[in-house]
């Protein structure tokens, strides 16, 4: 990542994550027209980074602004149904609809996402990791700069202040619609309820997660690997958990690492675009 | 059998067992090549076998070679006697089908007064085969599939022997050679230039037999018990080498046996309309014809089983049970009254 | 006469060795094993079947012989390198593995690809669910004991892999979608020789709606067999034609659009309300003969207009988050794609249709038969590297 977005990071709170966002976004913009999407902060409305947003009036993380009244009366919905416990929220005006909620109410939030608005579809659960992986992108040569160590751990839409972070989306069939519901989960090993009860098909999704990331599901059937084979240790997923082919050996398709006699010592820009070229061309 | 050459007994035993192999692999060889290698291969708009011979017709020498030349693997768990001795069973059966059916005037391997009865009931000794194969091959596809077997031929055994008591009725006799001259010499309607082939009057029992030898035959839309999109190849699965391809021969030359069986009941056996019953020629030409209906009969099997899919087993018995078998009664009680009134 | 000793414990272990043949002969159930290697499936997924008779009590598929990863593989690669990975999901339809993810990544970077890209998209987009939906066609009966209807199926299939070759340069793994457009124009009379091809497939449709649906044996095997009500389906997560088959109508094209060019041309859903695995079959059926209709109708009217909107040589990504679904030919597929600003994601996550369609396995074979557990995983239709990604 270029440096000026680092110091950007460093300066913003969780609550300013969005305008963080907008303004990276309005950074790798430079060459496109931008369009305006929905994620619209009072505080950060097409700035560019030099200033962060002021902390003088945060934004309700909880009410984005938003003209896409389909998807604010969903939201209205939803805080009716849960309260307190919904902890964040992030539209993108037309196209879908974020919430965070506590890990306790993973499963309220599930029930009113079926009840009360309709959304008898399941499509997915799974998890995500924030943590910056420490291994970097490990199929870069051997002349690009190792990984970031320092790099700070910061969450999406609508926030999230944990590690790992559970996500799960359903869908409205008959209006067309979906929702994405987030939970943060403290802690992987106390886990949150098992949804099966709301949606049956969130059995193996729920058993991929807990495969994958080790957050347990209370209350789940047959908690048992699903891909992976029955003594496997540890959790792929997981960014601490080291894709192990290329901590062996060099990626193999790292090219053209040496440079052309006539251009000098080829700058990091020209071996990255030769890299970009090649392979999708 | 009586021949131009006087023989002693153990030549004329030899000369009939070769001759018995040869009637039994020579419908099975031609069955293999012409439906299963070509016919299926040009319904599925494909070639088939083209490169050992001309037109792939050396590839089932090639496939024999190639059984032949294998381990000869019997599972750890498997009952050893049983489990060598299914393919023979099969396959053995089969031989003594052959030995009924007339050929010609004086061309059969033995003149048996009760023929119809002989053949049917040898017929079905192979489901204790494929039962044997299934069990003692310690294995749950097989076991599978030889316990569907079971089932499946035992209840296909009664429509065809239903089947084929109209043919007895009319023909007022069980003896094969006598049913041939029965429909040689018969007349429709007082019209005899084509004698009188029982499945003109018989078609309910030839639909019937022919429907139920498919049954027999374990051929789709009766395959269960082969199933192989399920079961592997059923009760084939742990057979390798020579065993497989005696089941492999043992299928196609039953498909031979029970057409036999069929063309000599309801299409006239050896005879063709215009030649002569008893010339001796006919001991040369008769054989042909035969081979002619059984190919005949043979490819109407072979052309269903590559059409249809198959059955469950449940539908299948119910099939044999609440449809084959009251038509087949029915079918005999109309014969029983036309022959008494007519 | 004295026993020796060796003689009693030998009397006694073969004594022992019958108790425990009778055991296992009396003790309930056998546990069948179907797979992984075995004809019926399609790849290595193993279903582990306890039989009571020939009745199903309990069958639990078991996954993950062909697990790759992918979800580990994308955090390490660049965007264009991924389009590479992911045509291998299904590989069947492998152009539409692209799509949802291409537009996911233009939806972080607020572009569309032009108007001449979007239907070119879609027309390869239907090319390959044309080309899926015909195997399955063919390999339904082969599940069932047709063997004949596949190969009709496989040489027609020849001909939609021959016009995506045309264009695309790979018949099962295209990798031609770019993020903001696609690799390529289409090259000279391609147009014209698509429109033989669909009908073509018409004709295949007319041949299996006559050889395969009009069959005894094919209905008495697939009526009634499999039933899933509609609420039941959507609780599992069931999409694409098995969740129309129960009778629910949603179809993402109509109704979740994506810059694709569906809206354009004149289509319907079908729908049918039994649920069970001939509904299954059917709606396939009509669905590939509407996507011969909708192919044609784009092919008439492709607007002119560059093939790729400008972007930078090197993409990175902006930082969001992003879901796109498209309606796949073996479901929905969608990517939710987690995005930090870099040259590759920071997380994917592939939701694949299949997954959700098997899941419903060891609910939908309660109490049936094991042909029937056939018949039922053939129409509900997975591609193994859907299942494990």
């Amino acid at each position: 990542m270029p440096p000026e977005d680092k110091t950007a990071d460093e300066e913003v709170t969780d609550q300013q994550v969005e305008a963080t966002d907008e303004a990276a976004e309005a950074e790798g913009h430079a060459e496109q027209t931008a369009e305006g999407s929905g994620d619209v902060d009072e505080a950060a409305a097409g700035t560019v980074a030099e200033t962060p947003a002021e902390p003088a009036e945060p934004a309700d993380p909880t009410s984005p602004a938003s003209e896409d009244e389909l998807r604010v009366g969903l939201l209205e919905s939803m805080k009716e149904a849960l309260g307190e416990s919904l902890v964040g929220a992030h539209i993108l005006d037309g196209k879908d609809l974020w919430i965070r909620v506590t890990s306790d109410a993973w499963r309220q939030a599930a029930e009113a996402a079926r009840t009360r608005l309709g959304c008898s579809s399941f499509t997915f659960l799974s998890a995500i990791d924030w943590l910056p992986s420490p291994y970097g992108r490990s199929e870069t040569s051997p002349f690009d700069p190792p990984p970031d160590k320092e790099q700070a751990q910061e969450a999406g839409f609508a926030g999230g202040e944990t590690r790992f972070q559970l996500f799960m989306r359903v869908q409205n069939p008959e209006r067309g619609f979906g929702i994405t519901i987030k939970a943060d989960v403290a802690d992987p090993d106390a886990g949150v309820e098992t949804i099966i009860p709301v949606y049956a098909g969130a059995n193996w999704h729920e058993r991929e997660t807990w495969e994958m990331y080790g957050i347990t599901f209370v209350g789940h059937p047959h908690l048992v690997h699903i891909y992976l084979p029955g003594a496997f240790e540890g959790n792929p997923l997981r960014k601490d958990f080291p894709l192990l082919a290329r901590e062996v050996k060099p990626w193999p398709g790292i090219v053209d690492v040496e440079p052309m006699p006539d251009d000098g010592d080829g700058d990091d820009a020209e071996s990255e675009a030769t890299e970009g070229e090649e392979v999708s061309a | 059998m009586t021949l131009a050459v006087e023989l002693a007994y153990w030549q004329q035993t030899i000369l009939r067992v070769v001759l018995v192999l040869a009637a039994v692999l020579l419908p099975a060889g031609t069955f293999v090549y012409l439906f299963l290698f070509k016919m299926i291969s040009f319904m599925q708009s494909r070639l088939g076998p083209m490169e050992t011979g001309p037109h792939g017709s050396l590839q089932l020498l090639a496939e024999v070679g190639k059984s032949l030349q294998k381990e000869d693997i019997v599972p750890e768990r498997a009952d050893r006697k049983l489990f060598k001795l299914a393919p023979y069973l099969v396959v053995g059966t089969v031989l003594l089908v052959y030995i009924a059916v007339p050929f010609g005037p004086d061309a059969y391997f033995s003149n048996l007064d009760g023929a119809v009865f002989y053949a049917l009931a040898v017929s079905s000794v192979s489901t204790i085969g494929v039962l044997i194969a299934g069990w003692a091959s310690a294995n749950k596809y097989a076991l599978l599939g030889g316990l569907r077997a079971a089932g499946q031929l035992i209840a296909y055994e009664l429509p065809l022997i239903l089947a084929v008591v109209g043919v007895v009725i009319q023909a007022g006799t069980l003896n094969l050679q006598q049913i041939v001259t029965a429909q040689a010499n018969g007349e429709i309607f007082g019209w005899g230039a084509i004698g009188n082939p029982f499945i003109l009057t018989q078609v309910i029992g030839f639909l019937v037999f022919v429907i139920a030898s498919q049954a027999e035959l374990t051929q789709t839309p009766f395959d269960m018990p082969i199933a192989e999109s399920e079961l592997v190849t059923g009760y084939i699965t742990e057979y390798t080498g020579l065993r497989f391809l005696l089941f492999f021969i043992g299928e196609f030359a039953a498909v031979g046996s029970l057409a036999a069986i069929a063309a000599t009941l309801f299409l006239g056996g050896w005879y063709f309309p215009g030649l002569s019953l008893d010339a001796g020629y006919m001991n040369v030409v008769g054989p042909l014809i035969l081979l002619a209906k059984i190919t005949i009969l043979g490819g109407i099997v072979f052309w269903v089983r590559f059409t249809y899919p198959r059955l469950r087993e449940d539908q299948l018995q119910r099939f044999a049970w609440t449809v084959l078998i009251p038509v087949s009664l029915f079918n005999i009680l109309v014969t029983m009254v036309l022959k008494v009134a007519f | 006469m004295t026993v020796t000793e060796a003689q009693q414990r030998a009397y006694v272990a073969g004594q022992a060795a019958d108790a425990r043949v009778n055991l296992e002969i009396e003790s309930e159930g056998m546990t069948l094993n179907l797979g992984p290697q075995h004809p019926a499936t399609h790849g290595t997924l193993r279903i582990v079947a306890k039989l009571d008779g020939e009745q199903v009590v309990s069958c639990e598929p078991v996954m993950g012989y062909m697990h790759r990863g992918y979800e580990k593989l994308t955090e390490v690669r660049t965007y264009p390198q991924i389009t590479t990975l992911i045509n291998r999901i299904d590989w069947l339809g492998s152009f539409t593995n692209e799509v949802p993810f291409i537009l996911a990544a233009e939806q972080l970077m607020e572009i569309e690809a032009p108007p001449r890209a979007q239907w070119i998209r879609t027309i390869l987009f239907e090319l390959g669910r044309i080309a899926n939906i015909i195997l399955f066609l063919g390999d339904m009966g082969v599940q069932l004991g047709a063997l004949t209807p596949v190969f009709y199926a496989f040489r027609d299939r020849e001909y939609v892999l021959n016009q995506i070759e045309a264009v695309t340069g790979g018949r099962f793994h295209p990798n031609f979608d770019r993020i903001g457009g696609l690799k390529d124009d289409l090259p000279k009379g391609w147009i014209d020789d698509t429109k033989a091809v669909m009908n073509k497939v018409r004709d295949f449709c007319d041949l299996l709606e006559e050889l395969l649906l009009g069959n005894e044996i094919f209905e008495s095997r697939t009526r009634g067999i499999g039933v899933i009500p509609g609420e039941v389906a959507l609780g599992y997560g069931l999409t694409g034609a098995n969740l129309r088959a129960s009778g629910v109508d949603y179809d993402l094209r109509r109704d979740a659009p994506v810059p694709m060019a569906w809206n354009e041309v004149d289509w319907k859903v079908w729908t049918h309300p039994d649920g069970d695995s001939f509904a299954r079959y059917w709606v396939r059926l009509q669905e590939t003969r509407e996507a011969a209709k909708i192919v044609d109708q784009l092919c008439d009217d492709i607007p002119a207009g560059p093939i790729m909107a400008k972007v930078p040589r090197i993409i990175k990504v902006p930082a969001g988050e992003a879901w796109v679904a498209t309606e796949n030919p073996l479901g929905e597929m969608g990517y939710y794609i987690v995005s930090k600003g870099d040259l590759g994601p920071f997380r994917v996550k592939i939701k694949s249709a299949s997954f959700n369609n098997i899941s419903i396995v060891p609910w939908v074979t309660r109490g049936v038969y094991v042909p029937d557990v056939i018949t039922i995983l053939a129409s509900l239709y997975f591609i193994l590297g859907d299942i494990d990604r």
